[in-house]
């Protein structure tokens, strides 16, 4: 059986990278270029469903065209706006379209998006998609009938290490992990003590972890996700240096932050996942700062 | 009116984790769907016991929606609710929920509430049951992720909640925030592991029996 890249490494212990691309809105595929610049520094880039809940090109559409790139694709897909049937199929489709790697998720709800009027799916939830990706694996559909031929998949899930109350974030974490997900992926981190606790609660999970890096532009961004994005905490001593630092100063004491995070967390987790947000072409960068490349 | 149905035995039994057990059962539209008659008590009552239950006490409240009425009658059997560790409750979601919200002991359905659509009679809102014929409260320390979840989740919340808040409006609680609270308050957190099946949207539909009783009334009136 063919296994994915991302699981071999991760099976053998290796420190694995992994980045994110979100397609753009229409059919430009000038944004392939970002893929392009992370080819060969990371070992697979995720692939966002309509993030934010904004109409997009697909997911599955976008990891095929890196695969036919020769890019190990992280196939991102939600239950915000497919029921049982799509789900189930867009999954035999991707891996027909040579994709392994699935990162299932509950998404988030139309209402925060460009089409706030439409109507929300969410008939599934990352935990059953994630067991009814598993039950595909063993060649039936999740009411029992037999495939005519099966996928195989590395299947993923995310965790927010910040989420408060955390025990209950640990429960659906422990769900997903007997649902089938054999990676996880995580919320931005800035916060290492907190994520040092975390990784100590779920060590006994033995599932490896990929700890999540989101560069902080500037210091607004970084106080919009204290308010807005949960389970972020940005600590005030990085707002200070990014509020402090010259216009031009900004992307360096930025990479400077995410190398700082990188090296501290390197030693914790399995790998990282670093959402770079439009700003791929200073991923390598940031990797040589963290000393990875 | 709001119709419901018991669930079956062996439903109620999974749910029904504790020995001791307090019967609470609504003598409002529950009784005009007979579920919570006497015919149909008895044999629970002949089987719980069959299963090594005690059933501590037993009452009939005319309305289970009303919560002043469930505190006048509840008064009276204060001890033998000590006594008990668990109700089970034959009501339509909305008497589940508020004898859940007044007693902070394991509160389960012995019932699934069924869709009628949107026919909630004297109930002035579908803002706590939607009727969706699987009732959930029995895991949910009585508070309905059906109506109090955004996206009706059944394993737990999404990533959304910020501060205990819906990620769509940070003045509305997260139902999953406030069931965890519940079922931490009553010892029951071991619930929330439990792996949930989707939904069946099968029962979002009005039974054709019931259609012919209830829904369309109105068009029988007009032929009339």
């Amino acid at each position: 059986m063919e296994i994915s890249n991302l699981q071999k490494k991760l099976n053998e212990g290796k420190f694995v990278i992994t980045s994110e691309i979100g397609p753009g809105k229409g059919t430009n595929l000038e944004f392939l270029k970002e893929a392009e610049i992370l080819k060969d520094k990371v070992d697979a880039i995720n692939v966002t469903d309509l993030q934010s809940s904004v109409m997009r090109l697909g997911s599955l559409c976008v990891c095929h065209l890196l695969v036919e790139m020769g890019i190990e694709p992280i196939f991102q897909i939600t239950c915000r706006d497919r029921n049982r049937l799509a789900l189930q199929s867009d999954l035999l489709s991707a891996y027909v379209l040579g994709i392994r790697n699935v990162l299932c998720l509950t998404g988030d709800h139309p209402i925060l998006g460009d089409h706030p009027e439409s109507k929300p799916v969410f008939d599934l939830d990352s935990v059953s998609l994630l067991k009814v990706a598993s039950e595909l694996m063993e060649g039936r559909d999740m009411k029992g009938n037999q495939l005519d031929g099966k996928p195989s998949f590395f299947l993923g899930a995310v965790v927010s290490p910040g989420y408060e109350p955390l025990e209950l974030q640990i429960i659906k974490m422990e769900k997903k992990i007997m649902a089938g997900a054999k990676f996880f992926q995580t919320q931005a981190i800035y916060d290492l003590k907190k994520f040092e606790e975390f990784m100590k609660r779920v060590e006994k999970y033995k599932v490896p972890i990929l700890g999540g890096i989101v560069l902080l532009k500037s210091a607004g961004m970084a106080k919009y996700m204290n308010e807005n994005v949960a389970g972020v905490t940005v600590p005030d001593r990085y707002i200070e240096m990014l509020a402090k630092a010259k216009k031009e100063d900004r992307v360096k004491i930025s990479l400077e932050i995410g190398a700082e995070l990188i090296k501290g967390m390197k030693d914790m987790c399995s790998g990282i996942h670093i959402m770079p947000l439009g700003w791929d072409k200073y991923v390598p960068e940031l990797l040589y700062l963290s000393g990875l490349i | 009116m709001i119709y419901s149905e018991l669930k079956p035995f062996d439903e109620i039994l999974k749910l029904l984790k504790e020995e001791k057990v307090f019967l609470i059962l609504c003598n409002g539209c529950a009784e005009v769907c007979k579920v919570s008659d006497e015919e149909n008590i008895k044999e629970i009552e002949k089987k719980l016991r069959e299963n090594g239950k005690i059933i501590e006490g037993k009452v009939k409240i005319d309305f289970l929606c009303s919560k002043n009425l469930i505190i006048r009658k509840l008064s009276r059997y204060t001890e033998k609710l000590l006594n008990s560790s668990s109700i089970l409750v034959f009501s339509c979601g909305i008497g589940v929920q508020c004898v859940s919200k007044m007693i902070d002991l394991p509160v389960y359905p012995a019932t699934n509430t069924v869709y009628l659509g949107g026919f909630q009679g004297l109930w002035p809102g579908e803002e706590r049951c939607l009727e969706c014929g699987t009732c959930f409260l029995g895991i949910t320390g009585g508070i309905c992720p059906i109506t109090f979840c955004t996206k009706q989740l059944v394993n737990g919340p999404c990533g959304g909640t910020n501060k205990g808040k819906c990620e769509i409006d940070s003045e509305k609680d997260c139902g999953w925030a406030l069931i965890y609270e519940k079922l931490k308050k009553i010892g029951k957190l071991e619930i929330l592991k439990e792996y949930q099946e989707p939904r069946n949207y099968k029962l979002v539909e009005v039974p054709s029996n019931l259609r012919k009783k209830v829904f369309f009334d109105i068009d029988k009136n007009e032929e009339l």
